[in-house]
């Protein structure tokens, strides 16, 4: 058991920061980026390329560097810290289905180029209560109804569609101008979209014939941990500022963190902090080492992650006071961007409510 | 990174678990897996049993019956004896005044004390706090004067848990008034059998006989009881209080008492979701909790302190609280019951119940009250 980054890995999130760091170098950067559509800076996506980060979790052969999910997580941990618009999680998911269900064809036509900075591909899973339904046979089928908020689908060169077939669920392929797609901003600075289908053009990803429920929920549990990582690296940004902010602001003739009601609460905000790095490092290890227990892990440290975002977003802004309030300010982007990654793939009263189906069937949890 | 444990970890792990269910007397498992006090004998026996296979005391140096382990064994030690439902010992003996005595006592005082501490012949108390010096522990006003080859020592100490028991008391006394506080401290050891010294009890809230007052009236100590160097108790004290890196979140037992009270719960959690959901909120924080306690201890080979161990005494025992808070909930009007005799038909876990709530809100008191772990946080972590 190990907790620490090798070298190399070190040197991927030195890289990836300097990068990063360098593109947000202030929130008002980022502001600026995200006002204006795709909502993220279309030359940082390329710089990321360079980088190697866009084929992180892919196959050499495929066309990915071959890395894992420390890799991974460690670059989603620095794009939190700036909490970076680009949609890298998204593309990672969505070509995560590609490369785990995709024939030799699909995998060449769509990993190597999201790798090398070429495709924005989004995954359209989630809908309003109504699912996308598919049709067909061979390899000629259509979907009809309508996904959303799909993140990032008005910009995505490929959508990554989940429909249900008489098998379960089906993964399927569209190219977004077959669909009616109409995109909008979030709360948060990023991006979604309402996509329509009717009778739209569809290829499987994979066996239309079998269920695919499982790669689904697997890839959604990649994707929910690197969520965590970024989510990690938002609050560790969000406590910094407040502390810092702490000091030197000055009421009454004195620094505020003169008052022992405000600094309890920060020390409560780092509590916070560090049960949800810890959750969420392990949930990257058992990703790494026990990928069969994966889903169960994410929704662990999904959950912690929904509680302890909510408490150090909410407490960052107040502990700033009226500042914390305005937009020209940091903290109430992190504390939106927190809030956007509670709700996306599962909220806390989700993973509560999965968790509590299962309580019976062991008695203490192990994590080892 | 890596998740799972080094084969030579997950055998020494399995050795521990095979020890502790298998080697210590049922009766004390079965008494702690009741919550119900344990008596004396119950505990000296089962330091005994771990003494004898060399487990009792792994924190010592080696020459004094410690382990060469590393932090993530002594961490799975510690575990498994938390899950396995047995007595961690005694941990005035083996946590504090046996690893002070081992780090600054005089070759003499070691061998005199040491052997006989490991194996829980002498029972520790400690004096340390006082009426006016809880939290701010560094005013305390007991004195010792020293006399020729003596001190006399005046005063009193309190919240003296299991004094009762005790045979010998380690304690912090003032030997020089004149200096900082932090700088007249002394680190005595007092033979409770001595004239002068009466201990009286403190009945909690649970209506236990946990802890005591100790008066110290003209108390004749020889001066080869010092630990050390007097005047430099307080630093001896600081390395008891922080030298501890292991067992800081009582993670085990609490993990057990979840899962009892899961098995108390039975069908209703299938049947009613708000307990379920604590339920499950509980297992996943303290999940989150284990992990760091493993962050804590994978990364302290270094021997520097990891600075989210001070998360783990405050997350620790909140958690601790809000077990024995379930379980008291779970019992509903039954943990009125507290009384009941036999013939009762109230289950025993319903009946022990409230008394270890009330008693567990003192885990958030000792040890450095949970406030106190606040400012450390504040000041040493966050700078603030």
């Amino acid at each position: 058991m190990d907790f620490t980054l090798d070298s190399e890995t070190e040197a991927l999130r030195d890289a990836v920061r300097g990068l990063i760091g360098k593109a947000y170098d202030s929130s008002e950067t980022r502001r600026e980026v995200t006002k204006t559509d795709p909502g993220f800076g279309e030359k940082t996506w390329q710089r990321l390329a360079e980088m190697g980060v866009l084929g992180l979790p892919f196959s050499e052969e495929d066309g990915g560097t071959g890395a894992g999910p420390v890799e991974v997580s460690v670059v989603a941990e620095e794009l939190g810290r700036v909490i970076a618009p680009e949609p890298v999680i998204e593309t990672l998911l969505a070509g995560g289905l590609v490369a785990d269900l995709g024939s030799d064809e699909q995998r060449a036509d769509i990993i190597g180029p999201i790798s090398e900075g070429q495709l924005v591909v989004a995954f359209a899973h989630l809908d309003l209560g109504e699912a996308v339904t598919a049709s067909g046979s061979g390899d000629s089928w259509t979907l009809t109804g309508v996904k959303e908020p799909v993140l990032h689908g008005a910009r995505a060169d490929r959508l990554v569609v989940t429909a249900i077939t008489e098998a379960g669920v089906g993964v399927f392929l569209v190219d977004p101008a077959d669909a009616d797609i109409t995109g909008y901003r979030t709360f948060d600075g990023g991006r979604a979209a309402r996509i329509a289908f009717s009778g739209t053009a569809a290829t499987p990803l994979g066996d239309p014939s079998a269920d695919a429920s499982d790669a689904v929920a697997k890839a959604v549990a990649r994707a929910q941990i690197a969520y965590c990582h970024e989510a990690v690296g938002a609050m560790e940004t969000a406590l910094r500022t407040t502390t810092e902010y702490l000091k030197t602001r000055k009421q009454f003739g004195v620094p505020l963190n003169t008052f022992q009601a405000l600094t309890f609460r920060a020390a409560d905000m780092y509590v916070s902090l560090e049960l949800a790095k810890s959750a969420t490092a392990w949930a990257t290890l058992v990703l790494a080492d026990a990928p069969e227990r994966a889903v169960e892990a994410a929704s662990r440290a999904k959950l912690q992650v929904a509680r302890s975002g909510r408490h150090i977003g909410q407490e960052a802004i107040q502990l700033h006071g009226g500042i914390g309030m305005t937009a020209e300010y940091s903290v109430g982007h992190y504390m939106s961007r927190l809030t956007a990654i509670n709700h996306y793939l599962g909220d806390a009263d989700d993973h509560v409510a999965s968790l509590s189906a299962g309580l019976r069937e062991y008695g203490t949890v192990d994590p080892l | 990174m890596k998740l799972r444990l080094s084969d030579e970890d997950a055998a020494f792990r399995e050795e521990m678990r095979t020890f502790f269910t298998t080697q210590i007397p049922q009766d004390i498992r079965d008494t702690v897996a009741a919550r119900r006090e344990l008596s004396k004998e119950q505990i000296v026996e089962s330091q005994r049993v771990m003494n004898a296979a060399g487990l009792a005391v792994p924190n010592w140096p080696v020459e004094w019956g410690g382990k060469d382990w590393t932090p993530l064994q002594r961490h799975l030690w510690h575990e498994e004896m938390q899950l396995a439902a047995v007595p961690a010992p005694l941990a005035f003996n083996a946590s504090m005044v046996g690893p002070v005595i081992a780090a600054f006592g005089s070759q003499e005082i070691k061998e005199r004390f040491l052997p006989a501490t490991a194996n829980l012949d002498i029972w520790w108390s400690q004096g340390f706090s006082e009426p006016d010096a809880g939290s701010d522990l560094a005013s305390l006003r007991t004195t010792a004067v020293r006399e020729g080859d003596e001190y006399v020592v005046n005063g009193q100490k309190t919240w003296t848990t299991l004094g009762q028991y005790g045979d010998w008391i380690f304690t912090l006394v003032r030997t020089d008034p004149s200096v900082k506080k932090q700088a007249g401290i002394s680190f005595l050891l007092i033979d409770m059998t001595s004239p002068g010294l009466t201990v009286r009890p403190i009945e909690l809230i649970d209506g236990g006989h946990e802890v005591n007052e100790v008066f110290f009236e003209d108390v004749r100590v020889p001066v080869e009881n010092l630990v050390g160097e007097e005047n430099k108790g307080w630093d001896y004290a600081k390395f008891l209080l922080g030298n501890e890196r292991v067992g800081v979140a009582p993670v085990g037992s609490t993990k057990r008492i979840l899962a009892e009270a899961k098995e108390i719960a039975g069908d209703r959690i299938a049947q009613e979701p708000l307990l379920a959901a604590r339920v499950a909120e509980l297992e996943n924080e303290l999940l989150a909790l284990e992990l760091t306690a493993l962050r804590v201890v994978a990364h302290s080979a270094d021997g520097k302190p990891h600075p989210a161990s001070s998360v783990l005494k405050l997350k620790g025992t909140e958690l601790q609280q809000a077990v024995t808070e379930l379980v008291v909930d779970l019992a509903g009007p039954l943990s009125l019951a507290s009384g009941a005799g036999e013939g009762s038909d109230v289950p025993d876990w319903a009946r022990v119940a409230t008394p270890q709530y009330l008693n567990y809100r003192k885990a958030s008191i000792y040890g450095g009250s949970n406030e106190v772990q606040r400012q450390i946080i504040s000041k040493t972590i966050l700078g603030l």
